[in-house]
C-alpha cells in the first residue's frame, strides 16, 4: 500500500535540523515547544519536521510556504545537496539516503536534475558549455553532447545562441539556459527551486507558459518551489503547503481553495485569484425551479411563485434543457392560453462544470438569469449566478 | 625612588639566545645530508633555467614581451615602450645579470606555486584548517624579511639555493591566501549546480571551481612575482649573484651611478613583469565574465 507505483519519490518522516544540540531540540519539539523559543534556548534550527508527502510521476507538484518555512531544505534533500537528520526519502522505492558516492552521482547524473533560483550558470563556459554540462560529468563524447545540447536549446528557443557568453543573456534567457542544462541528462524528475523569482512578471509568465508546454512534451516530474500563491495554484497538479517546516496540507489547487486545511492555510491562500483553479462544479447550485416542456402554464407559475424566483428552467426527457420561462411571460401567456413552448427562451448562456470561474467572468457580468450547467449530453446540472461567480473573486 | 616599578618591569627573563643558535646549528649539522640534497637540487634548477634564458638571443626576448604586452594591454605604444626599456637594461651591459636574477625570481615562483596552489584549495575546503593556517601566513607576512636569511645561510650555505628558499617562503602567501580566497566567494549555487549534476569532488574542482576562481588566482600569481622580486636586494645579501648583488655592492662601495643603473634595471624587469601578468589576470576576467 504504501509503495504506490504511481510515486515516483516519497519522503517519509524526513527531518533536518541544523545546529549543535539536536537531542535537547527534538525532545523539546515533541513536548510542543515552537520553533523560534527551541532556536532561542538550544540554538538549533529545526528547518524540517516529519515531513511526509509523495510525489506522483508525471505531475508538477508545488511546495509554497513563506521565506524560512523549509522549502529550499526539502528540495535540496531530494537531490541530497543536503542530508536529512532522520527519515527515508525513496526513489522508485529505493532510500537514496543508503547510497553510496558512486550511487549518488549515477542519480544525480541520470535520474534528477535541479534548476536553481539565481540560475547557477558558470560564467567561465557559454550557453552549449552550461547545458552540456552533465552530459560531460557523465563521460558522455563530444559530439554526442554537442548533439544533445543542441537540440535542448532549440526546445527552450534559444537556437542560434549557443556560443554566446552567459553575460550576455536576460534574465530569461538565463533560467532558459538552465532549464536546458536541467533537461539535457533526460532525467525523470526536474527539481526548481524558485526558478522564476528573479524574472519580471510579464517574462515570468512567458516562462510558466514554456514550462507547462515542455512538462506536457516531455513528461517529466516536476517538483517546483514558489511563495507566489497564484504561480502555485496555475502550475500545480498538487500543492503543498509549509509552515515552520511542516507540511500542513496537500491537495489540488481546486481542493485547497474550496476546504482549506487551517486558517493559516485559509489566510496564506486569501491573495490568490481563485477563479483560476474553481471550477463551476465547486460553486453550482440546483435550480429549485424546474418544469418539464410538456407541463402546463399555471403548474409554472405555481411552482415559482412558491419558490420565490422569476425564472424557470424547462427541460425535455432525461432532464435535457430546453430553455427558461419568465414568470412575466407565463403570466400574460396563461392568461391568452398559450404553452410553455410558446414562450419559451432558449437563446440562453450555458456553461460546463469542469469549466473555470475565470473563463465564465465575462459571461456571467452579462447573464440576464443564472448560467445554466449542463453535461454534454445537454441535461441540466446546475445553474450559477451572477453573484456567486463574481463573490469568488473576493 | 619608590615610583620606579612603574617604569620598570618587576622582574626580566635571561633569554638564552645562545641555546636558541647552538640548537639550530645541531639541527643543521644533524639533517646537513637532507639540507645537501635541496641545496643541489635548487641550484641545479636555478643553473638551467639561467643558462636556457642565456641561451635565448636577445632580441627574441625583446620581441616576445613587445607581443605580450602589445596583446594583453591592447596598446602597441605600451608594447614599444617596455621592449625599448628591455632594450636599455641590454645595451647598458646587465643582460646576463638580469638573467641570473630572473632565473632565481623563476625558481623562486614556480617553487611557490606547486606548494601554494595546492595548499589554497586544500584550505578553501575546510575551515578548520583555514583557521589554523591563517596565523602561520600571517607571521610569514609580517616576519622582517632579514630573519629567513640567517637560517636560509645556515642551512643552504650562501649563494642562490638559500636566496630560492627565503625568497620562496616570502613569496608563496599571496598565492596561497588568493587561491583559498578565489575558490571561498565563488557564487555557492554554481558549485551546487555541478554537484547536481553529479560531478564528483575533482570534477567540480577542475571544471567549475578553479575556472571561476581563475581571475583572483591570477592575481595571485601577480603579487607572488612581485613579492618575489622585492627580495632581489636583500637576497644578495646572502650571495645571491644578480642585479640585486650590483646593487649591494653600489650601496656598499658608495658608487651612486652604479646603483642608480643597476636599480633602475630591477625596476625595469619588475614593471615589465607586473605588466605581462596583470593582462593574464584581465583576460581570465574576460572569460569568466564570458565576454
Ligand atoms: N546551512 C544552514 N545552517 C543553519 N540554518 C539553516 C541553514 N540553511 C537553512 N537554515 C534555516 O532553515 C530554515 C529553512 O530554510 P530554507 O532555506 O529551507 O527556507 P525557504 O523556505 O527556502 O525560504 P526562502 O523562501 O527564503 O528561500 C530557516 O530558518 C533557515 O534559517
Ligand atoms: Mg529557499
Amino acid at each position: 500500500m504504501d509503495n504506490n507505483n504511481d510515486n515516483i519519490l516519497s519522503v517519509k518522516n524526513v527531518s533536518k535540523l541544523y545546529g549543535p544540540d539536536k537531542n535537547k531540540a527534538i525532545e523539546m519539539k515533541k513536548s510542543g515547544t515552537n520553533k523560534d523559543l527551541i532556536h532561542k534556548k538550544t540554538g538549533v534550527t529545526i528547518a524540517l519536521w516529519d515531513v511526509n508527502l509523495d510525489v506522483k510521476k508525471g505531475e508538477i507538484f508545488v511546495i509554497i510556504g513563506l521565506s524560512g518555512s523549509g522549502k529550499s531544505t526539502l528540495i535540496r534533500c531530494l537531490n541530497m545537496l543536503n542530508k536529512p537528520s532522520s527519515g527515508e526519502i525513496l526513489y522508485e522505492g529505493k532510500n537514496i539516503r543508503k547510497f553510496n558516492k558512486k550511487e549518488l552521482n549515477e542519480f544525480r547524473r541520470n535520474k534528477i536534475s535541479m534548476v536553481f533560483q539565481q540560475f547557477g550558470l558558470m560564467s567561465h563556459r557559454n550557453i552549449i558549455g552550461n547545458v552540456e554540462y552533465g552530459l560531460e560529468v557523465k563521460g558522455m563524447s563530444k559530439e554526442d553532447r554537442h548533439r544533445k545540447a543542441k537540440e535542448m536549446i532549440g526546445l527552450v528557443g534559444l537556437e542560434g545562441h549557443e556560443y554566446e557568453p552567459i553575460s550576455s543573456l536576460s534574465g530569461g534567457m538565463m533560467q532558459r539556459v538552465g532549464i536546458a542544462r536541467a533537461l539535457a541528462n533526460d532525467p525523470d524528475i526536474l527539481l526548481m527551486d524558485e526558478p522564476f523569482s528573479a524574472l519580471d512578471p510579464l517574462v515570468k509568465k512567458d516562462m510558466q507558459f514554456e514550462l507547462l508546454t515542455i512538462q506536457k512534451k516531455l513528461d517529466k516530474t516536476i517538483v517546483f518551489i514558489t511563495h507566489d500563491i497564484n504561480e502555485a495554484f496555475k502550475l500545480g497538479d498538487r500543492v503543498a503547503i509549509m509552515k515552520d517546516g511542516e507540511v500542513i496540507q496537500i491537495d489540488t489547487p481546486e481542493e485547497m481553495s474550496t476546504n482549506p486545511a487551517t486558517d493559516y492555510v485559509r489566510d496564506f491562500i486569501d491573495g490568490a485569484d481563485k477563479t483560476q483553479v474553481i471550477s463551476v462544479r465547486n460553486m453550482m447550485v440546483t435550480p429549485n425551479s424546474i418544469v418539464r416542456k410538456k407541463d402546463n402554464l399555471s403548474y409554472a407559475i405555481r411552482m415559482m411563485r412558491s419558490n420565490g424566483v422569476s425564472s424557470a428552467y424547462v427541460v425535455s426527457q432525461k432532464m435535457k434543457l430546453e430553455g427558461i420561462v419568465t414568470i412575466d411571460d407565463a403570466l400574460r401567456a396563461n392568461k391568452d392560453g398559450q404553452t410553455i413552448s410558446d414562450v419559451l427562451i432558449s437563446d440562453i448562456m450555458t456553461t460546463t462544470p469542469d469549466t473555470l470561474l475565470s473563463d465564465i467572468l465575462p459571461m456571467a457580468a452579462e447573464a440576464r438569469f443564472p448560467i445554466a450547467v449542463i453535461d454534454d449530453d445537454g441535461s441540466i446540472k446546475g445553474i450559477i449566478s451572477k453573484a456567486q461567480v463574481l463573490s469568488s473573486i473576493i | 625612588m619608590s615610583a620606579g616599578w612603574i617604569y620598570n618591569f618587576p622582574f626580566e627573563i635571561n633569554i638564552n639566545l645562545k641555546a636558541i643558535d647552538d640548537a639550530v646549528r645541531a639541527f643543521s649539522v644533524k639533517y646537513e645530508a637532507f639540507f645537501k640534497v635541496i641545496t643541489k637540487s635548487l641550484g641545479g634548477l636555478v643553473n638551467s633555467i639561467n643558462f636556457v634564458l642565456n641561451k635565448i638571443p636577445w632580441f627574441v626576448l625583446i620581441l616576445l614581451v613587445f607581443i605580450v604586452i602589445w596583446r594583453t594591454s591592447n596598446k602597441i605604444s605600451k608594447g614599444i615602450i617596455f621592449s625599448s626599456l628591455l632594450f636599455l637594461v641590454g645595451v647598458a651591459g646587465l643582460w646576463n645579470l638580469m638573467n641570473e636574477t630572473l632565473s632565481i625570481i623563476i625558481a623562486s615562483v614556480v617553487i611557490s606555486l606547486l606548494f601554494g596552489f595546492p595548499i589554497g584549495i586544500l584550505i578553501s575546503t575546510s575551515n578548520r584548517l583555514n583557521k589554523a593556517v591563517r596565523p602561520i601566513l600571517d607571521t610569514m607576512q609580517t616576519m622582517p624579511v632579514f630573519v629567513y636569511l640567517i637560517p636560509a645561510l645556515l642551512f643552504f650555505g650562501l649563494g642562490k639555493p638559500p636566496a630560492v628558499i627565503a625568497t620562496t617562503i616570502y613569496a608563496i602567501v599571496p598565492i596561497i591566501r588568493l587561491t583559498n580566497h578565489g575558490i571561498r566567494q565563488i557564487n555557492a549555487e554554481v558549485v551546487e549546480a555541478s554537484l547536481a549534476f553529479g560531478s564528483t569532488k575533482l570534477q567540480s574542482l577542475i571544471k567549475v571551481q578553479i575556472p571561476q576562481a581563475l581571475p583572483t588566482i591570477m592575481t595571485g600569481v601577480n603579487q607572488t612575482l612581485m613579492m618575489a622580486m622585492a627580495m632581489v636586494v636583500t637576497t644578495s645579501m646572502i650571495g645571491a649573484t644578480g642585479l640585486g648583488m650590483e646593487v649591494l655592492i653600489g650601496v656598499n662601495r658608495i658608487e651612486i651611478g652604479r646603483g642608480l643603473v643597476s636599480g633602475s634595471a630591477v625596476v625595469i624587469m619588475a614593471v615589465i613583469l607586473d605588466r605581462a601578468t596583470q593582462g593574464l589576470v584581465q583576460r581570465s576576467e574576460v572569460k569568466t565574465d564570458g565576454q
